[in-house]
């Protein structure tokens, strides 16, 4: 097992001087996670199009430190899994040294995983292809203007439901994306979020690199623009997130789940939602309902979730 | 085959792009200077600092950096032996001026400066 040291000293895979927004909870979880990789190995980055995307390749300049790929919004998933089949065959055919591994890291926002690019990563999961799908779900398409996507969470103000005497913003409901990769019988899923001092991060994300097949990761990014917070706020953010159950931190290996951390009380999802410009209509007092609406959504899937913990 | 990055500048004629326009190098977006963006930037008050290493962990732009005060033992980031052998340090080359660092730091060690 590696220790939170170790994690920490090791260099960074992505450079400064990406054109990420200040305070963008994006590349936090992107630097992150590629810390959990072992030194002396390579990685493969792939990238669904998205924030990420635009703003981190742009030519001359790579942020990268390992080799990339862009692609489509939505088929992110198949590329890596065209590129781990032709490196298992070079490897076979002795073409690639003994001792040089690679690791595939796909990279997409909730846009592309949770909608557009959902057909590719479905296959590539059902293919059981070596890689890890880690999704940074900052709720919303941030990269084109705040539209909604199926990851942003009920009555959240978005460019495209937008808040006014007609709409509480959007409608519905959040899609469990995570839950719906457990379904695909994965050796690991996990959902995480930046927390304390970011161990459960590290090591979520180490066993998910380092899990033989296909493995996906789901973290809660922040983004001061679409969510409308005092950026340097964010790790409140993301612990309120925790506390309040509306971001439970579990994993599922092989099908076993298991809750990462349990709040010792449960706080209510007001205090997740007071913080965020994008619920602040929910505050006016003809509105209370709307937050009363929330809550139970948030408590049937802890409830949901607990039962299938124990 | 490396980039030249002074060749591949806006102007460039498409004779000097590379071929499907791949860039053979990785982190050369060091060489863009994003600590242009802002005129507020975290200052590290040593004395103060505990070497928790949280603003290096929560920083979204790489932009603090852990330097090994031995100079005997320089080998690069991060490769002190004990917390003591380590100093973070920003990089105001890149340094957007976000602030999570300095509201983040436990011991209160990190001001931002130039508001």
């Amino acid at each position: 097992m590696t220790s939170l040291k170790e994690f920490m000293d090791r260099p960074d895979r992505l450079a400064p001087g990406h054109r990420m927004c200040a305070g963008c909870g994006a590349t936090i979880a992107a630097r992150n996670v590629l810390k959990a990789v072992k030194p002396e190995d390579h990685v493969v980055v792939t990238n669904a199009t998205g924030c990420m995307e635009v703003s981190t390749f742009m030519y001359p300049y790579t942020a990268w430190q390992d080799s990339y790929i862009h692609n489509a919004f939505e088929n992110a998933s198949a590329t890596t899994s065209g590129v781990e089949a032709a490196y298992k065959l070079m490897k076979k055919k002795g073409k690639l040294k003994e001792d040089e591994n690679f690791k595939f890291i796909t990279f997409g926002g909730d846009g592309g995983t949770y909608d557009i690019g959902f057909q590719s990563l479905s296959g590539a999961m059902e293919r059981n292809c070596d890689y890890t799908y880690v999704c940074y779900d900052n709720g919303a398409y941030m990269n084109t203007g705040i539209q909604r996507s199926s990851a942003t969470p009920m009555y959240a103000d978005t460019t495209t439901t937008p808040v006014g005497s007609k709409s509480n913003g959007k409608p519905q409901n959040r899609k469990d994306l995570t839950n719906i990769l457990v379904e695909h019988d994965i050796p690991y899923a996990a959902q995480t979020t930046f927390f304390k001092n970011f161990s459960d991060l590290y090591k979520k994300s180490e066993k998910a690199i380092y899990t033989k097949g296909a493995s996906f990761l789901n973290i809660m990014t922040p983004c001061p623009r679409g969510w409308r917070y005092n950026t340097p706020e964010i790790m409140d953010i993301c612990e309120l997130a925790v506390e309040t159950c509306y971001w439970p931190m579990y994993e599922v290996e092989n099908g076993v789940f298991r809750l990462t951390y349990e709040p010792k009380k449960k706080l209510p999802v007001e205090e997740f939602l007071v913080k965020q410009g994008r619920f602040k209509h929910l505050f006016k007092p003809e509105n209370e309902h709307l937050i009363e609406e929330f809550q139970m959504e948030v408590d049937r899937r802890w409830e949901n979730l607990l039962k299938r913990c124990r | 085959m490396a980039v030249d990055l002074n060749k591949l500048h806006l102007r460039a004629p498409w004779q000097d792009l590379t071929t499907g326009m791949m860039i053979h190098a990785g982190g050369t977006s060091v060489e863009f200077h994003t600590g242009e963006w802002t005129a507020v930037k975290p200052s590290i008050d040593q004395d103060k600092c505990k070497k928790c290493g949280r603003c290096h962990m929560v920083c979204p732009d790489s932009a603090i950096v852990v330097r090994v005060v031995d100079n005997a033992r320089m080998e690069g980031p991060g490769c002190g032996k004990t917390a003591l052998d380590r100093m973070y340090q920003v990089d105001t080359d890149h340094c957007k001026g976000c602030g999570i660092c300095a509201y983040n730091c436990p011991f209160d060690a990190i001001e931002m400066e130039g508001m």
